[in-house]
């Protein structure tokens, strides 16, 4: 009997939860996301596929969808994965490929060496951002403003006449750098004598050489 | 009156869950990386929280009690809690998807948080009325947000600072736990 | 007129050091032996040259034009001819090279004909056009084009006119106040005019009493009545913009806000003089004085042309033999030299010889010890310990927090930190990395939204496609299915029309291909 009681019991407190929440499911239904666009706009919209997604909004909807990894954009490099990590709450990773104690690949720019340029248009195809400008049998062009260095242009080319070159810097791009500590030698007595001995072979290896 | 607001200074600072009584202790370490998190958990948790105490105690006084059924408390509890989280987690999607992918796993695990369960059987063990027990719940749940805002504020801080490498992430989080806990311990004595 | 004067918060006392330059009048520097002009000589994009090597340019002659509303004019300095256009090294902290004009003087320094602009009658906007075209920008050291400070005059009611020359070393202003103060007078009367204000401030720390009591009478002479110069307490750094108007008019200026909010302006006396030149005589900015002092035999303010290699400048003042660097500007802001001949530009208010017993270098950095000296000594009321904090980690969002971008990198901070901490690298170190990510993003969304476009001109193009073939190959259909209906025997049914369709398809494919093989036929015939 008082297993009865019980079973009764729980079941309709069950039930009763049960109903609650259907109810609050209907009510509070969820419509569109807003996350895509925030990693959207992390990622550096080089719209490369370096990732292995068709340019950066499917990489962020993936991420939003938790199938992809956060660490797999090359050019947003580990900053990038950081922020990813900062906004989803994820652990960092360094990015693939990278590697961690890799410096971040300086920024590069397409070139097109225009006199080898047959104006296949085939590079005007692949750039995802509209950055070459050219037609059908004339020369073609990067305007390096809009270039966001995807390398997707160089392979396409059937005479390879585009070149990757480092964005050189400019007063406009230029940075303070870190403020490093100058770290002062401290000599002591016995370390000075020593440099002096140091000091006076040398002076004499000068000799002999003169 | 004064003895409800004892109750309430009590369970913030005095018998914090956190510090004093080290319950829910997976989502303080587990949420506190940010600030701006810290201040959604501790806002999901003192609903949870607050709302779990008193159905648990409706629960308890008006279906178990009467049915003799007290040995039901926990499952029945967890029951209730359960659906409370359920219900919290389908709120916050609604109004901060961006809450919800941040919180992630913790978002859930506010039902195994032990917090959540403690209060509630700590309310009955010490025999506490309706009001009683609302009040305790809700103490404990902004003891609870208090001490998760104060540590994400300071982890903030520690992770900017040179931290050795040994100690860094959790070990040094823990170390500040563990200083936290001292500081509150300060508390002690307050409400007699 | 006696005037009540407001309080700052923060500032330092560093020694004036002013003493040793102030002295004599100014004169004017010989020609050098060949003169650079950075096209980038303002706060927006370079100018862009307009002459090429090999001509012959007469002083003030037009050499780079103006490269949207935010960049200004540049003017040859002398007349000779230009011998390179070449990127430089410029007065710049980087150390990079840009675009540069460089002229062998001919000796003569001849003007090219000057015509004053009848400014009475023009309209502002084209006075604005005039002014910028003659290069004038903020002689102050920040190189803010002047006309765009000019250009929403609305609402204005206050000129503030900045003479306050707070910095130690540097007494050019102090100098070109006691001796062309008529002339900066006038300057700040058409400004006033351009600008409609009713009131005129000119505010001078208390240590120059003659630079004073020239403006006062020059003031008294002109019979202004809606100027008043007025002597601020001698408080580094009081020729702050934020930090004068604070003075001079109890009004502080929010964060998010310009003094122009206000209804306050500011111009430096030498740009007012500037004003003056260009306006009433026609001339463009070629010049400016500048002070020679630190680590030199004989300090002392010089008028140099724009583009004077600082070696030849400097060497006026007779360098000491231990002098082992140049710094432009004052020793609190000034930026050090990439190296000794890079050219004196329309910003460069001072040259300090620098020798190791005057600017020792600095002691070791030691732990932040969060002593707060630096947030008493802080002019623009901020944190410094906590914005050091913040950028040491590279936190920039933190720093950002923390209003890094009110900083206006005066020093003081750094002048009383007992730990020896170099706070304003490490400000400018993360300013300018915020500055940078904010570019890269704004890139970013640009190609985002060219990406996109490209998708969506994919998407219609081929939409467009499939319509024309549906279309085509409707009427081709049709056409047969006349065809078929004009011939006696109807062969009927549902098969033949499929493959009539299929038919109409092939043959309209073939029929394009055979005009596009003709086209391009044509073409290459």
């Amino acid at each position: 009997m008082e297993i009865l009681t019980a079973i009764v019991v729980m079941a309709l407190g069950a039930l009763t939860l049960g109903a609650a929440l259907g109810y609050a499911a209907i009510r509070f239904k969820v419509e569109g996301d807003l996350i895509t666009g925030k990693i959207e706009a992390i990622l550096p919209q080089t719209q490369c596929g370096q990732c292995g997604f068709a340019g950066c909004k499917p990489y962020a909807e993936a991420i939003a969808r938790d199938e992809a990894e956060i660490n797999l954009c090359p050019p947003g490099g580990d900053e990038g994965a950081r922020k990813l990590a900062d906004l989803l709450g994820r652990e960092f990773k360094p990015v693939s490929g990278g590697g961690d104690g890799e410096a971040a690949k300086p920024k590069l720019t397409a070139i097109i060496r225009e006199a080898e340029c047959i104006g296949c248009t085939l590079c005007i195809q692949a750039c995802p951002v509209d950055a070459i400008v050219g037609a059908a049998r004339q020369m073609h062009t990067v305007i390096d403003a809009l270039c966001t260095g995807c390398e997707l242009c160089v392979k396409p080319c059937p005479v390879e006449c585009i070149d990757m070159a480092p964005v050189p810097e400019t007063l406009a791009t230029w940075k303070y750098a870190y403020p490093v500590i100058p770290i002062k030698s401290v000599e002591r007595a016995s370390d000075v004598s020593h440099n002096v001995a140091a000091m006076n072979d040398a002076e004499s290896s000068h000799q002999k050489v003169a | 009156m004064s003895h409800y607001f004892f109750l309430l200074i009590g369970a913030v600072l005095v018998n914090n869950v956190v510090l004093v009584k080290i319950l829910g202790l997976c989502p303080f370490m587990g949420v506190s990386k940010k600030l701006s998190t810290a201040y959604g958990m501790g806002a999901a948790t003192t609903f949870v929280l607050t709302l779990a105490t008193g159905a648990s105690f409706i629960i308890d006084h008006y279906l178990l009690m009467p049915a003799g059924l007290e040995y039901l408390r926990t499952l029945s509890f967890i029951v209730t809690i359960a659906a409370i989280v359920q219900l919290t987690e389908m709120m916050i999607a609604r109004t901060s998807p961006l809450l919800q992918q941040v919180l992630g796993i913790y978002l859930p695990l506010i039902t195994t948080n032990c917090a959540v369960l403690g209060v509630p059987l700590i309310n009955i063990s010490h025999g506490y009325g309706f009001m009683e027990s609302l009040i305790f719940g809700a103490g404990s749940a902004l003891g609870f947000s208090l001490v998760l805002v104060l540590f994400a504020g300071i982890r903030e801080r520690v992770n900017a600072a040179d931290v050795p490498p040994a100690f860094k992430g959790v070990a040094i989080g823990m170390v500040t736990a563990g200083l936290m806990s001292l500081a509150f311990m300060g508390f002690a004595g307050l409400d007699r | 007129m006696l005037q009540k004067l407001f309080k700052f918060k923060g500032g330092i006392k560093p020694a004036h050091h002013k003493a040793e330059s102030r002295g004599t009048p100014i004169a004017a520097a010989p020609l050098p032996g060949h003169l650079v002009i950075p096209l980038s000589q303002s706060a927006g994009e370079a100018a862009q040259p307009v002459v090429a090597v090999g001509d012959k340019v007469l002083k003030g002659q037009f050499i780079g034009k103006a490269e949207g509303w935010l960049s200004s004019a540049v003017h040859a300095s002398t007349s000779g001819t230009v011998i390179a256009v070449e990127p430089r090294l410029m007065p710049h902290p980087s150390g990079l090279a840009t675009l540069s004009v460089v002229i062998l003087p001919d000796g003569e320094d001849r003007w090219m004909p000057l015509q004053a602009p009848d400014y009475k009658n023009m309209s502002l906007k084209s006075v604005l056009q005039y002014l910028q075209d003659a290069g004038v920008v903020g002689m102050g050291g920040a190189g803010f084009p002047s006309h765009v400070k000019m250009q929403d005059s609305a609402a204005l009611g206050d000129l503030v006119i900045n003479g306050a020359e707070c910095e130690p070393y540097i007494t050019c202003d102090d100098r070109l106040m006691r001796e062309r103060a008529g002339e900066i007078i006038a300057g700040s009367g058409i400004i006033r005019d351009l600008l409609q204000v009713k009131r005129v401030l000119i505010g001078i720390e208390d240590n120059k009493p003659e630079a004073i009591a020239a403006m006062q009478a020059a003031v008294e002479a002109a019979g202004e009545t809606t100027f008043s110069v007025v002597a601020v307490p001698t408080l580094y750094p009081a020729g702050g913009i934020r930090q004068l108007i604070r003075v001079l008019t109890g009004k502080e200026v929010p964060v998010d806000q310009r003094s122009t909010d206000l209804g306050i302006q500011c111009f430096n006396v030498g740009t007012a003089l500037s004003v003056w030149r260009a306006l009433n005589l026609g001339e463009p900015v070629v010049s400016r004085v500048v002070t020679l002092t630190g680590n030199v035999e004989q300090p002392g303010n010089w008028e140099a042309l724009i583009g004077t290699p600082m070696n030849e400048l400097l060497a006026l003042a007779r360098p000491r033999a231990d002098t082992d660097g140049v710094i432009m500007g004052g020793p609190m802001m000034g930026i050090p030299m990439p190296a000794c001949d890079v050219p004196v530009t329309k910003g460069s208010n001072c040259l300090i010889a620098r020798s190791p017993t005057l600017f020792p270098p600095p002691p070791p950095e030691m732990p932040c010890i969060r002593c707060g000296a630096c947030a008493r000594a802080c002019p623009q009321e901020l944190q410094p310990f906590e914005l050091y904090w913040w950028s040491r980690a590279r936190q920039f969002d933190k720093a950002r927090e923390y209003h890094l971008s009110s900083c206006i990198e005066c020093g003081c901070c750094a002048y009383v930190c007992p730990a020896n901490i170099p706070l304003v690298q490490y400000f400018r170190f993360s300013k300018s990395e915020i500055r940078a990510a904010a570019r890269e993003q704004k890139m970013a969304d640009s190609a985002r939204a060219r990406f996109e476009f490209k998708q969506f001109r994919a998407e219609r193009e081929k939409a467009e496609k499939a319509e024309k073939l549906a279309r085509a190959a409707a009427a081709q259909a049709a056409k047969l299915a006349a065809e078929r209906d004009a011939a006696p025997e109807g062969e009927s049914g549902a098969v033949g029309d499929a493959a009539d369709a299929k038919q109409a398809v092939i043959a309209a494919a073939v029929e394009r291909a055979r005009v596009q093989r003709a086209e391009t036929d044509s073409r290459d015939a």
